[in-house]
């Protein structure tokens, strides 16, 4: 197997063992990703040089026979929603085509600190919005399994990243479904953490009670791996929760038994593709021959979580989008302006996407005088509700299950004209953000030659239960390790 | 028709703390422009605040000193606007629920006491500034983006602008009181937005409320408000309608102008931040804020004129600042007369302070060196006029009386024995005042204990010269 198939974990072991080093590992990979991306689009941004230096100065701390974290030498991709000082961050967006930051995203600190190399920024939907990266400014990243198909998205690129093996791994973001929707489609593992678990501090905000980052890669135990070095309290976000940090690889028993999982009845309902349909029910099969017990769970107000979201989300993204005016940082208008307004609004009107000036738009309405009571605070209310119905569930069932995308990829522009269709792709991710607990995503077999996968869903801050049934199930069910078929 | 005017004030007043409201950056005056500023402060993407802990305990304890409850549970909330000088666009602030809310203060004026209610205090994050360049290019500073602020809003309970002004001195006092703020208007540090319509009160008939802007100081909101409420009756005089709009004053033109402004009034857009999370005080924490309360100035003032005896006035003049306050309170703790102290602080001391631009804290000389003063006068080891020489000379040397005294033989020359010849001499040089003096002109005493006093250069005790030349002439007559 060449050295860009492996996953995180069998490189770490060859680095660990010096079989091979993080420098070879590193050209591996971009040679890998020279090839490739061409077909794929899955980088806006590639750093070779930093990556290479970065993988160097690993090699030296294991020759000196320093003690290494896990992951140390194994090269990542960010996407590009996340700042790295430094390094140009986009958004995916017009309006920061040319951004710097100045300073590193908590996760990105954590991961320097565990060696890991940075290789490139991710493309993905403008500011995160869309669920297939058709809505980047710059490109259409294609999906491995079939190029004339979407990647998902809003992390399409970090997700066909990992599926055409141009990354050992790669961080998302997740705020309706864009680390696991993505991760499905495109054959991988993707996992949003708990709301709170994972530090905000450097994640350009896009709805701010909704945004979390999570790891995108090729197995479960490579998905633990990451997950314990970003996850954890950060004191510069006043929303990550300060509880410790599990064992996640600890908890990679491969041993389910005992655990009640409840089958999410709102969520395999008719949109549900008959081929996602199967390939879930035979899952549902495989856990319960594991000594999962399945049954059906009823979650009523799973149909509002759509609406609702769409609510709260551009509410919340209209007020952190207010900040792109040119004035300090991104693109500014050249044209002449007759005075500050003038010039924010051609700025604005010059810089952003249609999707993202949509969601601007929705979401101001909602929030303004007249109409808040009546759309943005039911819309909370009837969160809690949403909320409410997890926790009754989580009283009966120790995890619940669902497909994660109703549907395998859809074509490159298949959905751009229709966009009730386009956000139908997030209807089974989406209740999971607005009740604030974590979900795993696992690959769980084929429908028409295309990947499609399990969602499941657990308890706050219980991503440890998450991990041990899904490598359980990763481990019996077989699909782990599959390529597509590729040049 | 009798229409009064009614008026409410929303006051802004930058915190004392060392760091800004949502992140580490210094709030000291910088020289620089955007030094103090931070990816956080200045609004660089993917930045998230973290509340100043401080900041929520000043403002807790201004909410307390003014009668306030304090929230069990509140948030902070997005104010939503476009404008250069806004880093994200929207201000960081509290709406539907304040930290503290529900008090009020007592103005005095003309011996009337008016209570004014407080709607609310609560806490906010100050915007940069905004600089204009003749060529009309703009520039944006945020050194200042990011300070914390605390607004003070009032119920429109103010019936008069003089009352505005009281109010607002007082407020001024209470904030320096209690350490909260400098409260300095000509700095920025609080600035003042009243609003003001005329209301009768009878058929509560009343004129549309007018805000006034661009207020640089106490005596500036006085003019304002005595301007408008005059504009105002000049409409209703006249038949103009009164406009809901805000006006900003013109320093140079003496007038409230209208704004270039909206049809309609801004909608902010108020929703709860979703980085920040729910603010609860503990009530443990509450209490410990209250514990740290000092006496309030009204409440001192009156213990001052009830237990040292002392005039309204000196006891006004005297707390004045908590600096002074406490200063005269420690040095009258050391007196027996508190009269004492309070003539020295108010008099010599503050004289030489002010001629040196110095604050009483930075008192060359602490309470005890004046009792020890003080005592020497009371013990008639010196004299009065004495004393004062001395004094300058130990704000001067930062020595104590008693060094200065000895090393310049400044001690009453005040024996007997040491006087008696003295005062014989000045009888045998003035035969004639003498002569008056024993047959009964108490004036010519005078000249005679003139006499004396030029020979021992003032440092004989007058008492004793007085007394003296009674015993030797009393007899002759």
């Amino acid at each position: 197997m060449a050295l860009h198939e492996l996953t995180a974990h069998e490189l770490a072991d060859l680095l660990a063992r010096k079989e091979v080093s993080s420098v070879e590992a590193t050209e591996s990979q971009f040679a890998r990703i020279e090839a490739i991306e061409e077909q794929v689009d899955a980088y806006l941004l590639l750093t070779k040089e930093l990556a290479l230096e970065q993988a160097r100065r690993v090699d030296q701390a294991r020759a000196r026979g320093e003690a290494l974290p896990p992951l140390a030498g194994v090269p990542y991709a960010l996407k590009d929603v996340i700042c790295s000082n430094g390094v140009r961050t986009t958004c995916g967006s017009r309006i920061l085509a040319d951004f710097v930051p100045p300073y590193d995203a908590t996760v990105v600190e954590r991961c320097r600190q565990a060696g890991l190399p940075l290789l490139g920024k991710t493309n993905m939907d403008e500011f995160a919005m869309g669920s297939s990266t058709e809505n980047s400014a710059f490109k259409v990243t294609r999906n491995p399994w079939d190029l004339e198909r979407i990647p998902g998205g809003s992390s399409g690129g970090s997700a066909a990243a990992v599926a055409a093996d141009e990354a050992f791994l790669a961080l998302g973001t997740d705020t309706g479904g864009s680390i696991r929707q993505p991760a499905s489609v495109c054959g991988i593992v993707g996992l949003k953490p708990t709301y709170g678990r994972v530090s905000r501090y450097g994640l350009v905000a896009y709805a701010s009670s909704l945004d979390q980052i999570g790891p995108l890669t090729k197995d479960v135990r490579d998905c633990a791996l990451l997950l314990q070095v970003i996850a954890g309290t950060d004191p510069r976000d006043s929303t990550a929760a300060d509880l410790p940090v599990a064992d996640y690889v600890g908890s990679l028993t491969g041993d389910p038994r005992g655990l009640r999982a409840g089958v999410v009845k709102e969520l395999m309902g008719e949109g549900t593709e008959p081929g996602v349909r199967e390939c879930v029910e035979e899952a549902i099969d495989v856990l319960s021959g594991l000594g999962v017990e399945c049954e059906e769970a009823d979650l009523p107000h799973c149909e509002y979580a759509l609406p609702v979201y769409y609510i709260i989300a551009p509410a919340e993204c209209s007020s952190n989008l207010a900040r792109y005016d040119g004035v300090r940082y991104g693109h500014r208008t050249d044209g002449p302006v007759d005075d500050y307004e003038d010039m924010f609004a051609k700025t604005r009107a010059e810089g952003f996407g249609p999707e993202v000036r949509l969601r601007i738009t929705k979401g101001t309405y909602v929030l303004s005088k007249g109409y808040y009571d009546a759309y943005y605070l039911k819309a909370l209310k009837v969160r809690t509700l949403i909320r409410r119905d997890f926790d009754r569930a989580f009283e009966r069932f120790d995890l619940l299950l669902s497909p994660t995308s109703p549907t395998v990829a859809f074509r490159i522009g298949e959905r751009v004209d229709d966009p009730l269709a386009m956000k139908m792709a997030d209807i089974c991710t989406i209740p999971v953000n607005l009740a604030g607990i974590p979900a795993l995503s696992v690959p769980c077999g084929y429908s028409d030659g295309l990947p499609v996968g399990l969602q499941m869903m657990g308890r706050p801050f219980a991503e440890e239960t998450l991990l041990r049934v899904g490598y359980a199930y990763e481990q019996q069910a077989g699909f782990v390790g599959a390529k597509p078929p590729l040049g | 028709m009798a229409y009064r005017p009614r008026i409410g004030l929303e006051v802004h007043a930058q915190l004392l703390t060392e760091s800004k409201m949502f992140c580490g950056c210094s709030t000291a005056f910088g020289e620089t422009g955007n030094t103090q500023c931070c990816p956080v402060c200045a609004g660089i993407p993917g930045t998230l605040p973290v509340a100043n802990r401080k900041a929520i305990e000043l403002v807790i304890k201004t909410g307390l000193a003014l009668d306030c409850r304090v929230a069990e549970r509140c948030r902070f909330a997005r104010k939503n606007y476009f404008y250069p000088d806004m880093p994200k666009n929207y201000q960081i602030s509290q709406y539907e629920e304040p930290l503290t809310f529900g008090g009020h203060i007592d103005v005095v004026l003309d011996g009337e006491i008016a209570p004014i209610r407080i709607r609310r205090v609560h806490l906010e994050e100050d915007t940069g500034k905004n600089f204009h360049l003749p060529d009309g290019t703009s520039l944006v500073e945020y050194n200042r983006a990011g300070v914390p602020l605390m607004e003070i809003v009032t119920e429109p309970d103010f019936t008069s602008p003089e009352q505005v002004r009281a109010y607002l001195t007082s407020l001024r006092e209470l904030l320096r009181y209690l350490d909260v703020s400098n409260a300095n208007m000509e700095e920025g540090a609080m600035r003042c937005e009243p609003t003001v319509d005329l209301i009768d009160d009878e058929t509560g008939d009343h004129t549309e409320r007018v805000e006034i802007k661009n207020l640089a100081s106490i005596r500036g909101v006085h003019e304002a408000l005595v301007y408008e409420v005059r504009r105002q009756r000049q409409c209703l005089a006249e038949g103009k309608p009164v406009r809901q709009e805000t006006r900003r004053w013109s320093v140079e033109k003496h007038e409230t102008q209208v704004m270039r402004s909206k049809e309609s009034a801004e909608d902010y857009m108020y929703f709860p931040d979703p980085d920040l999370v729910p603010m609860a005080p503990s009530s443990d924490w509450v209490e410990a804020i209250r514990t740290t309360l000092p006496e309030l100035p009204r409440t001192r003032r009156a213990r001052f004129t009830e237990e040292y005896g002392l005039s309204e006035y000196d006891a006004e003049v005297l707390t004045g600042s908590k600096a002074t306050a406490d200063y005269f309170e420690a040095l009258a703790a050391l007196c027996r007369d508190p009269k004492q102290a309070s003539n020295w602080v108010m008099g010599d001391l503050m004289r030489l302070l002010n001629a040196g631009g110095l604050s009483i804290a930075q008192s060359p000389l602490p309470p005890r060196r004046i009792a020890e003063l003080v005592e020497l006068v009371e013990s008639g080891r010196i004299t009065t006029k004495m004393a004062k020489t001395v004094f300058d000379r130990m704000f001067e040397t930062g020595q104590s009386a008693e060094a200065i005294i000895a090393g310049q033989g400044l001690g009453v020359v005040g024996s007997e024995d040491e006087l008696g010849p003295i005062i014989d001499q000045a009888i045998a040089a003035n035969p004639a005042a003498a002569a008056d003096y024993a047959a009964g002109k108490q004036k010519a005493k005078g000249r005679l204990v003139g006499e004396v006093m030029r020979a021992t250069k003032g440092q004989a005790d007058p008492a004793l010269v007085n007394e003296l030349i009674d015993r030797r002439l009393a007899g002759s007559a």
